[in-house]
């Protein structure tokens, strides 16, 4: 039964990006030709620019830190500015902001870090429209780690906030 | 978008329920010892009853006084003779192949009943004298404890410190079921890992195990409600209770010597901060007030005051604060590391056991001891990423969490730095280990 519940968290999981962040992950650009004629398909009438690069934002919900540092990085402002105006547009809607982090110091400093992590997107949302009654914040600190083991690249992967 | 969690609390003393981790079997490993251990001779004890006893009393003893690293057990292919009395000893006999000290025992049916008796007694060999000895009666499922109740009775006649034998551990373990589910579980074990017992198993994080005073409890965080939360539970009877609900963590609950209050981290204000809640009367005292990160409490001996993290200066170093002072009147500890974290005092409340990064440039957390008096510091571990030191409570060794072979194992190591040992696992990451006060 247990497990069940879990697959469907995995699938809910599969759709962040899957570039390492260290080089520094571009955020989908507000103008994508290739999503334009691959995207409008299902709808029927035509998906304005910013209407496409909205969708591009919301399908990125994994963003990257870099060691011991707190800030999101800033090529993902945009995309979290279009996550807090689909917030402020939708007002039943409701996230859970999951912050996490890689395994070197110790726990409870990592605890703690996650959660710095996830307030700093959270302020973020709301200073741009969304509400705080929408949104969960949870620490993880390092117990749950998107990769195990001890490169850069694992490290890189755990250092995160998601979004579910 | 909530999992449900299960857990189980095993009641193992009062059900007989029991669920003993496999890796139970698996024998210490003495990493690094000291150079001239002290030569003793534990002979085999004597079994004067029928059928084959499940455990080898005086082979624990052993393997209890070689791993702390100060004794180096003759070899029994070695011995002139097996004395299991004292009118069977000639101490010319060990003289000869120098040894320091002699232990013999007898093992015997106990009259009219399922329990056993076991009679040792233990010998200086140069003074030519009868230092201790005495009948333990028990159950044969109580061989183990009666043996570590016999080291401790030898450690402490050579080295004058109380053993720390019959101790014992919790610890986390994680074990990797998918990439989608990872079972947590919070074990207690002996203290060299041995008959390990699950208290609480869950598909959400376990953090933070922390021992009463009394041994009776134990406090810990569980995220099974999908957020952190600190509960305790009772040992014996598995009965478990949340302390607390408040937003954002709840985290790193530790008991004041008096077993009265736990201080606690909740960031309910908006950043983690240190907090102590009476246990009787459930009123909460904020200890710290900063918008940075303060954590990982620890109590002075006398419960007076907390020691803690705060990366209130740019990186996490140690400070102190009293019970009941300013949330200003806080004393800087360290100063003379990158990062310094997780800091307990000794039992002599002036070296400070905790982990440390030196530099900015060197990667490595290791764990260390700052005396705040002379403000030398030894380091006493080599490895990359050592964390959640625990002191055992005669003050001799620190348990600790470290990694090899990309696992989690745990480590202890002496105070000097002199002698380590590896617990054994054979499965999951091991960690956060918490060495319990004595228990008898």
């Amino acid at each position: 039964m247990v497990i069940s519940l879990f697959a469907v968290a995995a699938c809910s999981s599969t759709s962040e990006p899957e570039e390492d962040s260290m080089g520094g992950e571009t955020a989908p650009s507000s103008s994508g030709p290739t999503s334009a004629t691959t995207t409008p398909g299902s709808n029927s009438g035509q998906l304005t620019q910013d209407e496409i690069a909205a969708q591009n934002a919301l399908r990125q919900t994994v963003f990257y830190f870099d060691f011991d540092i707190a800030e999101f990085k800033s090529e993902d402002r945009d995309t979290l500015t279009y996550h807090a105006r689909d917030l402020a547009a939708n007002p039943g809607k409701r996230i859970r902001l999951e912050g996490h982090a890689d395994e070197r110091g110790t726990r409870e400093y990592n605890l703690a870090l996650g959660e710095r992590r996830a307030n700093g997107i959270l302020n973020y949302l709301i200073v741009n429209g969304a509400s705080r009654s929408q949104i969960e914040v949870v620490s993880y600190g390092e117990e749950r780690p998107d990769q195990n083991g001890q490169t850069e690249r694992a490290y890189s992967r755990n250092r995160r906030v998601e979004i579910q | 978008m909530k999992t449900r969690t299960t857990f189980v609390a095993v009641a193992y003393c009062l059900l007989g329920l029991a669920s003993f981790a496999a890796h139970g079997e698996l024998s210490i490993q003495i990493t690094k010892g000291v150079d001239n251990p002290i030569p003793i001779a534990i002979v085999p004890f004597s079994w004067e009853g029928s059928g084959v006893l499940s455990e080898d009393v005086s082979q624990i003893v052993l393997n209890d006084l070689e791993q702390v690293g100060e004794f180096r057990a003759l070899s029994r292919s070695n011995m002139l003779s097996m004395p299991s009395e004292e009118r069977e000893v000639f101490y010319r006999d060990w003289r000869l192949l120098a040894q320091d000290y002699l232990l013999v025992g007898k093992i015997s049916r106990a009259a009219g009943s399922q329990l056993v008796r076991v009679q040792y007694e233990f010998f200086d060999i140069n003074r030519e004298l009868k230092l201790a000895g005495e009948v333990l009666t028990g159950s044969v499922v109580q061989l183990r404890d009666i043996g570590h109740a016999i080291s401790n009775v030898v450690f402490e006649q050579v080295t004058g410190t109380r053993g720390a034998f019959t101790t014992q551990i919790l610890y986390v373990v994680a074990d990797y079921i998918s990439p989608q589910l990872t079972n947590f579980r919070l074990e207690k074990a002996d203290y060299d890992g041995q008959r390990a017992q699950i208290l609480l198993e869950s598909q959400e994080p376990i953090m933070s195990p922390s021992w009463s005073p009394t041994g009776l409890d134990v406090a810990y965080v569980s995220f099974e409600t999908s957020l952190p939360r600190i509960y305790i539970q009772n040992i014996a009877s598995g009965q478990r209770r949340q302390i607390t609900n408040y937003p954002n963590i709840n985290s790193s609950p530790v008991w004041s010597p008096d077993g009265s209050k736990l201080a606690m981290v909740l960031s309910k204000d908006g950043s983690p901060d240190i907090y102590v809640q009476d246990l009787t009367s459930n009123q909460l005292m904020q200890i710290t007030d900063h918008p940075l990160i303060d954590t990982e409490p620890s109590w002075s001996k006398d419960g007076r005051s907390v020691v803690f993290m705060s990366d209130r200066t740019g990186q996490p170093q140690i400070y102190q604060i009293e019970l009941g002072a300013s949330a200003f009147d806080v004393e800087r500890l360290t100063y003379d590391c990158f990062q310094c974290m997780k800091a307990a005092f000794l039992p002599d409340g002036v070296n400070l056991v905790h982990v440390r990064r030196e530099t900015r440039q060197n990667p490595n957390y290791q764990i260390a001891i700052l005396n705040i008096e002379t403000l030398r510091v030894i380091t006493l571990t080599d490895t990359s990423l050592d964390e959640s030191p625990s002191i055992a409570p005669n003050g001799s060794m620190i348990m600790y969490a470290t990694k090899f072979n990309g696992r989690g194992v745990l480590d202890a190591v002496s105070i000097d730095g002199r002698v380590k040992f590896r617990l054994p696992s054979s499965q999951g990451d091991v960690r956060e280990p918490s060495w319990s006060p004595f228990l008898n």
